[in-house]
């Protein structure tokens, strides 16, 4: 071999064993904090820097800058060590074989940005700290299956579960669980957690900056840690992270006059987007994960007690019908462009876990949809362009959250629906009545007092288990259990429970996978819910800045350590 | 002479939005909700003299619906106010035991900050009055009650301020002395008296309503998509004031001008009510 | 005299006591939810532990109970520094956690510093404006000036906000379409920068404030040229400027001192929007932040803070009535 072969997989081969270290290649070129301010707008202005306390995501990644995980989630979706020296296993004696613990190892030579040591304790004091009765804790699911961490040593934390768990990358993987210090946290449990504001609003992390000032609901300035652990990273000196306002204003202050470098969660138009993107001062970025915008069928009349079969949504035929209709490919250009794709499957990512068997859906089959009402015994016999059956109309009342493409959506699907003869009601509810989840309220999400509803769903990291455990027979939202559930529509399939059931005793991720598109293969197929749109995250840059790589499975600023100020 | 112009432009114009909104759809044939998906986003041209919109929706026609619905709002939730403000500003004068209590109510009321309220009660009413009155005129009825619940405070002030002093009106004290009784005393001469501030409350309570329906639509609680108000265009179009002005800039200029013709009607009617006002004649 | 000031003071209290008590019952009923705006990946449970740990679980009087006390007992006496900070618990947003007080004193300044620059502004163009008008009546200013007031009036302040934006900040890049909130006044370039950013929301509320106000002006200045007295300083040969701004202005200002007072608490309350759309980091933004999001904290104490200045304003416009205008005064 050449010598320059051999450096070459020298080099490769220690991306692969550090891959702490590979993504700061791209930042060795310039010296720490040497790139000046960095101007990140995020619409929607962080009101808190403790992940525990908040749980929005705006909150979420702003912390992000300043807290670490134990590992991250790279832009594919893949686990990447952070915090740790890799990523436990079964296979390297990380992962007990019972699946009961998982061992964590910290690197070693981590300091918090006050200059103190990174142990294991504050692992485990993290895991109490959100576990506290009383705290409020919005991440307590992650820690919820676990039932304690004994810390053998300074730098090895080892997590036990109650239950085995197949997939034991819950607690610490991703910026929703990152460490924090223990001794700054210290007195700040239970019932005591808002009230200690310097810590919430200024946290003590590891991360390549630190708080400088926050205002919360307006902007948090940092300023680049001293005591990172990365060599000449971060390039910038300061970052701005400034909130409010809309989405509009933000595309704008990158793409159009240039006020600032990086804007988030761009929810706009595609032609108001490429119109600004014309302007040539920044670039758009999208990242796709596994939000997907779907349309649910109430298998139930809606509002009955006892629950009754639906007379037109639990035939089969009707819900293809109807699914038939609709043009997605129509629907994701009108309404996302490039932010947003078509897809035929309820999982779409990882690449392992989207099945390739439902591909006919997104084309618009305006006749066979017709074809189908007719031979289920649908017929317009009255001539008022309405189809009936028995003396019942085909109408339906459709729900959605007020939001502009959704309520384009709704006009589309209401008039595509009027081709083949069916007759839509639309309704939009405030996003916040919605999605409250209120017991009291008619209109929310799980009470579902109409025939269909769109919104998005994703799931919870790449492993889709309990994200598919949202159709399970008994998710299913009603009266007795104060309406919660993700089950809206009411499916209930013996077979699809079993497979669930299979799911979670199997451990190899790639029998998980086949399993996992086999589930998805059964809810698009029976047309429980109707994929329309995978949604990806949107947002700009200034084409002077480099080394950002939009990732919808972490935070979006994952990497902003690597950032830095092109030349030129 | 100017005077007298300046007196008749506020209903011309109001009188020419009208005809736009009722007569202009019996002569532009295309539907509000007509989606043509091929003809998206599209600008000026003949077949639609104000461009579509992003689901190929015509553009003219959406202003005169949205026309229909602003000005039918404009002048319901007025009636509301106006009539409110009546009832509470002549009972206030009349009555020296109901004057109290009711300007109390009324220094309330003008003590509420009124937008974070509208807000409040425009989600907290929204779902049952469409449970008893249907979507579209639950919804109709939310708007107009909240405007109207919310401005009819300086009307009952300036009334009642007129009404207590016509009660010191000889006139009035010799009506009083025959033994005639109170609603007749209204009916027959009250509110012939105080027909002038009346009238310039009228003007003025459209001009406040259209601006405050444009206001909620803007927040959001106003009208939907489906049913759109002029203040609902201009919230959609304004995101596309840089790719296609028009949008925005039509439902603007149009909100405007039903404003400004309400106004400058008002103040036609009030100069015209002022005794030291020039008559044309009296040179 | 000062039992008739007492006396209002005295109405006043009780005014704010019912004005607090219906904004909390509306709030209470009104459905939404802080928790609303979570990802769907956290579950419901979860959600009611973050509600209890808000004390959203206890019943509506007890909430509105504490909330007075701390209102009327707790915040006072940290502001006034007779009560330690951590001695009892202030009242909390619940999105920050933090106490509400404290994000109120972070935005007060931005609001009156640029809504109150803007009602300023909006004040002086108007009293000239209408001095103008009413001394060349009918003349080109005063057509020219009763046309801009009805204009004024009659435009919504967002149409106004976003063609100016298009215009000047988009088009022209002479004024930022992002509000720096961080922006420290040091030098004569940060002044500029400073006064660059705000004058497009000044020019906005300007604007309106000079449309309600010139009209009164007007009116008023009209009804005093209109008086013998003036005639007679014209006759004893007083400049004319002495007659208009020594003689005229200030009795004119008699009718048009209240509607000014009365306007001033508007400052906060009608600058939501503009402080939205330009992104200001005012008391109305945070009002329409915390709208949104259920935070009824924050939105029941910014709520009743604005009632509470439109209750003083009044009184005091009434109080100073008396002070302005001889004539009421009692014997």
């Amino acid at each position: 071999m050449s010598k320059r072969s051999v450096a070459a997989s020298v080099a490769i081969a220690l991306k692969l064993i550090t891959p702490a270290f590979a993504s700061s290649i791209a930042a060795e070129t310039g010296a720490r904090g040497t790139d000046g301010t960095l101007r990140i707008l995020y619409w929607q202005a962080p009101s808190t820097l403790n992940p525990y306390l908040s749980g929005g995501v705006k909150d979420i990644e702003a912390a992000s800058l300043v807290l670490e995980p134990l590992a991250r989630l790279s832009p594919e979706g893949e686990m990447i060590p952070w915090l740790a020296k890799d990523i436990p296993t079964v296979a390297n004696g990380g992962v007990a074989p019972d699946l009961r613990s998982i061992r964590w190892q910290l690197l070693p030579g981590l300091t918090w940005s006050d200059g103190s040591a990174v142990t294991s304790a504050d692992i485990a004091f993290t895991y109490r700290y959100c576990m506290a009765p009383g705290a409020g804790c919005a991440q307590a699911a992650k820690f919820r299956d676990l039932d304690r961490i004994e810390t053998p040593g300074p730098l090895t934390a080892v997590l036990y579960f109650a239950q085995p768990k197949p997939f034991p990358y819950g607690p610490f993987v991703g910026s929703q669980t990152p460490l924090l210090q223990a001794a700054q946290f210290a007195d700040c449990l239970g019932p005591r957690a808002p009230s200690c504001t310097e810590a919430n609003f200024a946290p003590i992390g590891t991360g390549p900056f630190k708080v400088t000032e926050f205002r919360p609901g307006d902007a948090a300035i940092f300023e680049a840690n001293a005591a990172y652990r990365m060599p000449n990273s971060p390039a910038f000196a300061q970052v701005l992270l400034k909130g409010g306002g809309d989405a509009m204003s933000a595309g704008r202050a990158v793409l159009e006059t240039g006020e600032f470098d990086y804007a988030w969660n761009l929810q706009l138009g595609p032609d108001i987007l490429a119109a600004m993107a014309t302007r040539g001062k920044g670039q758009i970025t999208t990242a796709f994960a596994t939000l997907v915008e779907r349309l649910t069928f109430n298998l139930h009349v809606p509002g009955s007690q006892p629950p009754q079969p639906h007379p037109a949504l639990s035939d089969i035929a009707m819900r293809r019908a109807l699914s038939m209709a609709l043009d997605q490919e129509a629907m994701v250009a009108f309404g996302y462009g490039a932010a947003g794709r078509v897809t035929c499957n309820m999982l779409p990512a990882p690449p392992a876990y989207a099945s390739a068997a439902n591909q006919g859906c997104a084309t618009q089959d305006l006749d066979g949809a017709r074809d189908l009402l007719t031979q289920t015994g649908w017929i317009d016999t009255d001539g008022d362009g309405v189809r009936d059956r028995e003396g019942a109309r085909l109408e339906f009342m459709f729900q959605t959250s007020t939001n502009a493409v959704r309520q384009d959506f709704q006009a589309l699907a209401k008039e595509w629906w009027r081709q083949i003869g069916v007759a839509t009601k639309l309704r939009a509810i405030d996003a916040s009545v919605f999605f409250s989840g209120d017991p009291g309220s008619p209109d929310t999400l799980e009470k579902f007092d109409a025939d269909i509803e769109m919104f998005a769903g994703a799931s919870d990291g790449p492993d889709p288990e309990a994200y598919l455990a949202g159709w399970a027979c008994d998710a299913a939202p009603d009266a007795q259990n104060g309406w919660r559930g993700q089950n809206v529509g009411h499916w209930c399939d013996p077979a699809y429970d079993a497979l669930l059931d299979r799911l979670s005793r199997t451990a190899d991720l790639v029998d998980r996978a086949a399993l996992a598109r086999q589930l998805n293969d059964m809810l698009v197929q029976q047309y429980v819910a109707v994929p329309l749109v995978d949604r990806g995250r949107v947002s700009a840059h200034a084409n002077s800045l480099g080394g950002v790589q939009i990732n919808a499975w972490d935070s979006e600023l994952w990497n902003i350590a690597d950032w830095h100020r092109l030349p030129g | 002479m100017r005077e007298h112009r300046a007196l008749l432009f506020g209903p011309i114009l109001l009188g020419a939005l009208a005809v736009f909104v009722l007569l202009g759809p019996l002569i532009w044939q295309i539907g509000p909700q007509q989606m043509d998906l091929g003809a998206r986003n599209q600008g000026a041209s003949w077949a639609h003299p104000i461009g579509t919109d992003q689901l190929g929706r015509d553009m003219l026609a959406r202003l005169m619906a949205g026309g229909r619905l602003s000005l039918a709002v404009g002048l319901a939730a007025m009636l509301l106010a106006v009539g409110i403000g009546t009832a509470v500003g002549v009972a206030a004068g009349i009555s020296q035991r109901l004057d109290g209590p009711l300007m109390r109510v009324t220094d309330l009321f003008l003590a509420l900050p009124l937008l974070p309220l509208l807000l409040i009660a425009a989600a907290l009413f929204r779902a049952p009055l469409a449970a008893r009155l249907g979507d579209e005129i639950g919804l109709f009825a939310l708007i107009t009650i909240a405007i109207g619940a919310t401005a009819w405070m300086s009307t009952a002030r300036i009334l009642r301020g007129e009404v207590r002093s016509l009660m010191q009106r000889d006139y009035i004290r010799a009506a009083r002395s025959t033994g005639t009784h109170n609603p007749q005393m209204v009916w027959r001469h009250i509110l012939p008296a105080i027909a002038a501030p009346l009238g310039v409350s009228v003007a003025q309570g459209i001009a406040t309503a259209i601006l405050m329906e444009s206001a909620l639509s803007f927040l959001g609680v106003g009208f939907p998509p489906d049913l759109p108000s002029w203040g609902r265009l201009l919230f959609d179009g304004t995101p596309h004031l840089g790719t296609h002005p028009s949008r925005a800039l039509w439902p603007g200029a149009l909100i405007t001008l039903a404003a400004l013709s309400a106004t400058v009607l008002g103040d036609a009617l009030r100069d015209i009510a002022d005794p030291r006002y020039p008559r044309y004649h009296r040179k | 005299m000062r039992f008739y000031a007492l006396r209002r003071l005295a109405m006043a209290l009780p005014t704010l006591l019912v004005i607090s008590a219906v904004i909390f019952a509306l709030l209470d009923l009104a459905p939404g939810d802080p928790m609303a705006q979570l990802p769907d990946t956290i579950p419901p449970d979860v959600r009611d532990d973050m509600r209890a740990a808000l004390g959203m679980g206890r019943p509506a009087p007890v909430r509105y109970g504490l909330w007075l006390w701390q209102m009327v007992v707790v915040e006072p006496g940290i502001f006034l520094g007779l009560i330690p900070e951590d001695a009892a618990t202030r009242i909390l947003s619940w999105q920050t956690r933090a106490p509400v007080m404290t994000q109120i004193a972070q935005r007060l300044p931005q609001t009156i510093i640029v809504m109150g620059s803007a009602y300023a502004l909006g004040i002086t163009i108007a009293i000239g404006l209408g001095i103008l008008s009413a001394w060349r009546r009918g003349g080109a200013i005063d057509q020219a000036g009763t046309g801009l007031a009805a204009i004024g009036y009659a435009l919504p302040p967002f149409f106004t906000a976003a063609v100016l934006i298009y215009i000047f900040a988009i088009q022209l890049n002479w004024a930022p379409t992002i509000y720096d909130t961080t922006l420290r006044v040091t030098g004569w370039d940060s002044l500029a920068a400073q006064l660059r950013q705000m004058a497009l929301p000044i020019a906005v509320l300007s604007l309106q404030t000079t449309a309600q106000i010139t009209r009164y002006m007007r009116a008023a200045m009209l009804e005093t040229l209109g008086q013998e007295y003036i005639r007679a300083a014209r006759a004893k040969g007083l400049r004319e400027r002495t007659v208009l701004m020594v003689h005229a202005l200030r009795n004119s200002m008699i009718p048009v001192v209240p509607v000014i007072a009365l306007g001033a608490p508007q400052i906060f309350a009608g600058a939501i929007i503009t402080e939205s759309i330009f992104g200001v980091n005012g008391i109305g933004q945070l009002l329409l932040i915390s709208l949104r999001a259920g935070d009824l904290p924050v939105v029941q104490t910014v709520t009743v803070l604005i009632a509470a200045l439109i209750v003083l304003a009044n009184l005091a416009s009434d109080l100073a009535l008396p002070w302005l205008d001889p004539r009421l005064r009692d014997a």
